[in-house]
């Protein structure tokens, strides 16, 4: 019984974090894009593109951080302490990127703007590779000592394997966010942004393989489960299967189907990663031991299942109304008085 | 020890900048349900424009909430984490269930409020006004059921594990109802109603100063009062009923707030006072007996002092004193604002006075210093417990902080809230100083 709610917060914990990358992935993309459009205007329609939304698709982010808080907590004490400086960083770049957002139209000076253009375009790059450089720092393990203690320096926690996570994280995030913009824009901003899609696909694409190479060489136990069944091995094909469907759609014109697939793509691809470390949630590189998984790392099974509850009864909720307002504010931008 | 106190001053700082926030969006969120009401029921065109008006302010100071409130969710991991590690069990479902049940249902449906106006009907307009309202007021349920679990722990077991011992719970809502829960809940939405309140009182003050949107101020100010008149009061009440839960659970704070080292029956309420820790005494006006009178019902009553416990086991006495009877003293202040204020404004001598306008113009710093103050006496109250009689601050930092990093952080933290609060007050002034538009007049409000 407490094995299944250990790996049902499992579960849920990788359900938030993959809605928070399919979500803020798609914002933080649009801000790496930021700076490619020209014109006043233009960068209005992209920031107006996420303006409704961006805020609340953080709250995916908060969620899953109290969600492993609940669950998990040593992992939670664990990571946050020891990748001190790099998530320091990472909440400057979050707070960074909401001021530029709002700060931006405060005055209309062309010098003015185009600062706080690129404060939006740095901060959301920042964000999206700590987020990559995150987890190929979990996937690669660091030096755990008994009792759970972990301490890094920033310099260590960058290297080849995690910087190439990085830069896959910052390739999808800004792929998916070169889809949404399609299905926001119209005219010549739209016919600009739709030249960014392949492109961006196949960047994406590299880094993908570049990645599942240097796991398979560096990281053989993160392939060890999709041996041991290679029915798993669908979990990878349909990511790509489902990345490549996007040229096409976008091609008939299919636009919200192109994203929703594309949103599919992260959701396999988190799912990899999830399958490829389970039950481990933070590797140890020494004693394995001393690694955090859902057994040794989680809470009391009262405090699981009371949680398990709060989370059947409030997430159906969540996504119902999350639907709902994704519908309010369908099809192209449109400027007015609110926008930002 | 450095990071231990750079700990404390980063969380310190942290926790106060948001606070200026959340109490404000509490408040507003609630004044825009009354407006967007009065609009549905009434159906002018005014209150229309009020709701739009307040509701842009609103978005400016929810995004500050929130850029400020991700940094806590996180910081107890980052630097509290033996003490997340040792509460965890029980700490952590709030802050879960407030990600799940609040800031989700705040945030979503902000968009609508924000920028809905012309895409959803009337109806579905003003249930996204409720639904932000609600959130605002769920998450601070549960932050405070998180607080209060620290000042007054209940229905939990101390257990070993492998890593060392910790607290699990025994029972949800045993921990959720824990003994100080209620009613420093009520006390702190009555501390954010008035921060709304007199927001609006502020904002509206000026624009009659300036001789700018009669009635548009003349209708946000009464709204204002008109929660001010309750709050003011139900602050006193809960503030009562949470010192009387505290001498109940937390004898020793409210001995620190009060200055009293020896427990005795019949003891006296300082009005205003400086204490002396060395002769272990306090000078100052005093009202004999109230102090027992108002914790038991009777002068009888023995209320316990400070000598209870050993000097390591109390809190900075005459900070937690004079913190705590500042934000009496400004509650006080407040009861006489709000029900003055309205007594002159229905009156209309205060639209008259110039100097009364500006006075109100500054109302709205009163109730932001009382709400730092009373957290700030509560947490400094608890010391040195980060959970009440069962973990001590110095033994809830992170095990491995270096610390230059704290100190980096730290600064770093400083200098761009800094920037941060300059910003939020150009954006704010911009915002204000542009006012109500004419187009937020016209009743298009709805595609349906
Ligand atoms: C009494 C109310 C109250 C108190 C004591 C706190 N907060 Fe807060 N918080 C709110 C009331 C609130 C709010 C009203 O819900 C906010 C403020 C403005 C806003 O937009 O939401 C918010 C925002 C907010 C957010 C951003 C939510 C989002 O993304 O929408 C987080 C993560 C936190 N808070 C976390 C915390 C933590 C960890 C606290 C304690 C250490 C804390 N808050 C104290
Ligand atoms: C009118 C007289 C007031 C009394 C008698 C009073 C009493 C108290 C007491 C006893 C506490 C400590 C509760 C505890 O932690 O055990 C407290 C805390 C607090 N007070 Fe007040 N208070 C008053 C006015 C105010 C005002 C005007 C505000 C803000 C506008 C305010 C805001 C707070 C806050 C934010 C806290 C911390 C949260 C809490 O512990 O409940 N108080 N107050
Ligand atoms: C919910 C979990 C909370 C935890 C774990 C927590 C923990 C702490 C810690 C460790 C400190 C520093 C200790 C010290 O400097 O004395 C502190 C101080 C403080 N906290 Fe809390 N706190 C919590 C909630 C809150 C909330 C919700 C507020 C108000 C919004 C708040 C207001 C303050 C204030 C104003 C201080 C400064 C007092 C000081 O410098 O000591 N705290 N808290």
């Amino acid at each position: 019984m407490n094995g299944a709610l250990q790996d049902f917060w499992f579960l849920v914990v990788g359900v938030l974090f993959t809605g928070y990358a399919i979500l803020d992935g798609f914002d933080l993309g649009v801000g790496v894009l930021h700076l490619l459009v020209r014109g006043d205007q233009d960068r209005r329609i992209l920031l107006n593109a996420i303006g409704p939304v961006w805020d609340g698709n953080q709250v995916w982010l908060v969620t899953a951080g109290g969600a492993l808080f609940a669950a998990f907590p040593h992992v939670y004490a664990t990571a946050f302490s020891g990748f001190y400086l790099a998530f320091v960083l990472l909440l400057f770049a979050l707070i960074f990127r909401g001021v530029s957002i709002h700060v931006r139209s405060l005055k209309p000076g062309s010098a003015w703007r185009h600062a706080w253009d690129r404060a939006f375009f740095t901060s959301s790059l920042v964000a999206s590779l700590l987020i990559g450089v995150a987890l190929g720092n979990i996937a690669w393990g660091v030096p755990i000592a008994p009792g759970f203690l972990y301490h890094g320096r920033l310099l260590e926690q960058i290297h080849p394997y995690t910087l190439l996570t990085g830069l896959t994280v910052v390739a999808l995030f800004t792929m998916h966010g070169a889809i949404y913009l399609v299905l926001k824009t119209e005219g010549g901003l739209n016919s600009q942004v739709r030249r960014w899609v392949n492109p961006a696909i196949l960047a994406f694409i590299v880094c993908y393989a570049l990645t599942t190479l240097a796991t398979l060489i560096w990281l053989p136990r993160m392939a060890q489960p999709f041996l041991a069944r290679p029915l798993l091995g669908l979990v990878p094909l349909g990511g790509l299967l489902a990345i490549l469907n996007v040229p096409r759609l976008i091609h008939h014109g299919r636009e919200l189907q192109a994203f929703l697939f594309s949103s599919l793509s992260i959701a396999f691809l988190l799912g990899l990663f999830g399958i490829g470390m389970y039950p481990e949630m933070i590797h140890s590189t020494g004693d394995p031991a001393t690694s955090l998984d859902i057994r040794n790392a989680s809470s009391s099974p009262l405090t699981l299942r009371t949680m398990a509850w709060m989370v059947l009864i409030g997430m159906p909720l969540v996504l119902g109304y999350t639907v709902h307002i994704y519908r309010v504010f369908r099809g192209k931008v449109q400027l007015d008085s609110m926008s930002y | 020890m450095d990071i231990l106190l750079h700990s404390r001053l980063q969380f310190a700082l942290t926790i106060g900048f948001h606070y200026i926030y959340p109490p404000l969006s509490i408040g507003l969120g609630l004044a825009l349900v009354i407006m967007e009401g009065l609009f549905l029921k009434t159906g002018d065109p005014l209150y229309q424009q009020m709701t739009r008006f307040w509701t842009r302010i609103f978005g400016l100071i929810f995004a500050l909430g929130v850029g400020t409130g991700i940094v806590m969710e996180f910081e107890f991991g980052t630097n509290w984490a033996r003490y997340s590690r040792f509460v965890g069990d029980i700490f952590g479902s709030p802050l879960a269930a407030e990600g799940i049940f609040a800031f989700f249902l705040e945030s979503g449906f902000l968009a609508i409020l924000l920028f809905g106006w012309d895409r959803v009907g009337k109806g579905m307009h003003f249930l996204a006004t409720v639904m932000v309202a609600l959130g605002s007021h769920l998450s601070a349920i549960w932050i405070i059921v998180a607080n209060s679990w620290m000042q007054t722990p209940a229905a939990f077991h101390v257990v070993d594990t492998p890593v060392g011992p910790r607290a699990e719970i025994t029972d949800f809502w045993g921990a959720v109802f824990n003994p100080s829960m209620l009613d420093r809940l009520l006390h702190t939405l009555m501390g954010a109603w008035q921060a709304g309140a007199f927001f609006l009182v502020s904002v509206s003050a000026w624009y009659l100063l300036k001789n700018r949107h009669h009635a548009f101020a003349k209708r946000s100010m009464a709204i204002g009062f008109a929660l001010a008149l309750v709050a003011s009061l139900g602050q006193l009440a809960t503030g009562h009923a949470g010192a009387v839960t505290a001498a109940r659970h937390q004898p020793v704070k409210l001995a620190a707030f009060e200055g009293l080292y020896e427990t005795r029956a019949d003891a006296g309420l300082t009005i205003f006072g400086w204490v002396d820790e060395a002769e272990q005494r306090v000078s100052g006006p005093e009202i004999p007996g109230l102090l027992s009178l108002m914790v038991g019902g009777s002068r009888a009553t023995v209320v316990k002092g400070l000598n209870e416990v050993p000097v390591a086991d109390r809190p900075p006495v005459q900070t937690v004193f004079q913190l705590y009877h500042a934000m009496v003293g400004l509650g006080m202040l407040l009861i006489l604002m709000a029900w003055a204020g309205a007594i002159l404004a229905w009156r209309g001598t205060l639209f008259r006075s110039p100097l009364l306008l500006k006075l109100g113009v500054f109302s709205v710093l009163v109730p932001q210093a009382a709400n730092q103050l009373g957290w700030a006496a509560a947490e400094i109250g608890r010391q040195p417990w980060i959970v009440q009689g069962l973990m001590r601050t110095r033994d809830a930092l992170s095990e491995v902080l270096v610390p230059g990093e704290v100190l980096t952080s730290l600064l770093l933290f400083s200098l761009i809230y800094l920037g941060l609060f300059i910003v939020f007050i150009l954006l704010l002034d911009q915002k204000v100083r542009k006012g109500p538009l004419a187009e937020d007049l016209k009743t298009n409000g709805g595609a349906a």
